[in-house]
């Protein structure tokens, strides 16, 4: 009689799950996010915060903070970013290991904040593309840790091949960015 | 400053004149003698510490721009500003007090990038803020808050992204804490609410 039964039988050939690709691949990547702490301004002081014993971002798998833009792959802009300092984060944004993510910590990253000035870049998503926005000025620990978790969410609803099929971004008419892949979100 | 050192100075210094100062005490000096009375205050005057050095800028007047320079005594515990007005009103420039106080040299360069002040002498007069392109003097009085369009500086990040240097949104702004009442009703608030992004300014 033919075996009609197309599951796997965990009798004969041990315990495993089955599972997609993009669902394992994610999982195992919003639990490993190394960060890459581009400190500007006040709000580095909160980040550090976070990353010490209080609040403790390696609660989420996040603790390796890495100065080497080779060796992270989430950029939190934390601070003011002038237009001399906009250039080089753009440099380091470029250096780091696809698949990447950026979160704009606080009110000037995400909108220049309080400095409607000559100097500052009216927010950081005018030359790199953010996935997650943290209001404050500073943000709490705490606002960052939860920004932390919804890119983490983000992350877990990706394709998690994206970076191999959309990864060029190129200006649009406008002038603004197309973002690759990165929808705006919180 | 007591009144009769004050006296002295003036009578060994017949070019310096008394200037009007709400807390320490000033004195206007000629932008070619600057050199030869700072180097006289730190050396025997007690004046060691060069604190500060900056700039006024007097829009239409003439001279436009006045060079300010406060000096600190650490053993008398005494400040002096001094003063100077700079000749020219197109292209201002002092004496550079680099070779009299070291302090003076990354002061110098801020106020240059920031006022346009040249001073002559000065062994690296590079602007220190505002990247070295950058073709304006932004805390002129005839330079706009929100900035002025340029180009940014590293042409292939502008390139590639399509943005520039470009005047910040103004919505409402600037905005201004008024200096009386308690802290907590004095938080900076927009003074003219009359205007939006989507709907122009009005004309006076």
């Amino acid at each position: 009689m033919q075996n009609t039964n197309v599951a796997y039988d965990s009798k004969v050939e041990g315990e495993i799950i089955v599972t997609q690709a993009d669902a394992v691949i994610n999982w195992i990547r919003k639990h490993s996010v190394w960060p890459m702490p581009m400190g500007l301004a006040c709000c580095a002081i909160e980040l550090m915060a976070v990353g010490a014993s209080r609040f403790d971002i390696s609660r989420f798998g996040m603790e390796v903070m890495r100065f080497s833009p080779r060796q992270a792959d989430c950029m939190i802009v934390s601070g003011t970013v002038t237009y001399k300092m906009a250039e080089v984060i753009r440099r380091i944004y470029e250096q780091m290991a696809e698949p990447k993510w950026v979160v704009a910590m606080g009110a000037c990253a995400s909108t220049g904040g309080m400095y409607r000035s000559y100097a500052t870049l009216q927010g950081v998503d005018r030359i790199i593309p953010v996935d997650v926005y943290v209001s404050g000025c500073p943000p709490r620990p705490e606002a960052l840790l939860d920004a932390m978790i919804k890119l983490q969410d983000k992350i877990g609803r990706e394709r998690s091949v994206k970076n191999l099929t959309e990864r060029n971004a190129k200006p649009t008419k406008e002038g603004s960015l197309a973002l690759a892949g990165a929808g705006k979100e919180s | 400053m007591v009144e009769s050192e004050f006296a002295q100075l003036k009578e060994r210094f017949d070019y310096l004149s008394a200037r009007q100062s709400v807390d320490h005490s000033a004195v206007d000096c000629p932008a070619d003698k600057l050199v030869e009375f700072c180097t006289v205050l730190r050396d025997s005057l007690g004046f060691d510490l060069l604190v500060d050095v900056t700039a006024v800028d007097w829009d239409a007047q003439s001279p436009r721009f006045t060079g300010i320079y406060h000096l600190l005594s650490t053993t008398k515990h005494e400040y002096l500003r001094i003063a100077a007005d700079c000749e020219d009103d197109i292209k201002p420039s002092l004496p550079s007090l680099c070779g009299v106080f070291a302090a003076a040299n990354w002061h110098e360069r801020e106020t240059y990038d920031l006022m346009g002040i040249y001073y002559d002498g000065h062994p690296d007069l590079r602007r220190i803020l505002m990247w070295d392109e950058y073709p304006y003097h932004p805390l002129r009085k005839d330079f706009p808050l929100a900035g002025i369009e340029v180009p940014l500086p590293a042409d292939d990040v502008a390139e590639a992204t399509g943005v520039a240097v470009s005047p910040a949104p103004m919505m409402g702004g600037p905005f201004v804490s008024s200096a009386d009442g308690p802290m907590s009703q004095t938080e900076p608030s927009a003074r003219d609410e009359s205007w939006t992004e989507q709907e122009e300014k009005p004309t006076e």
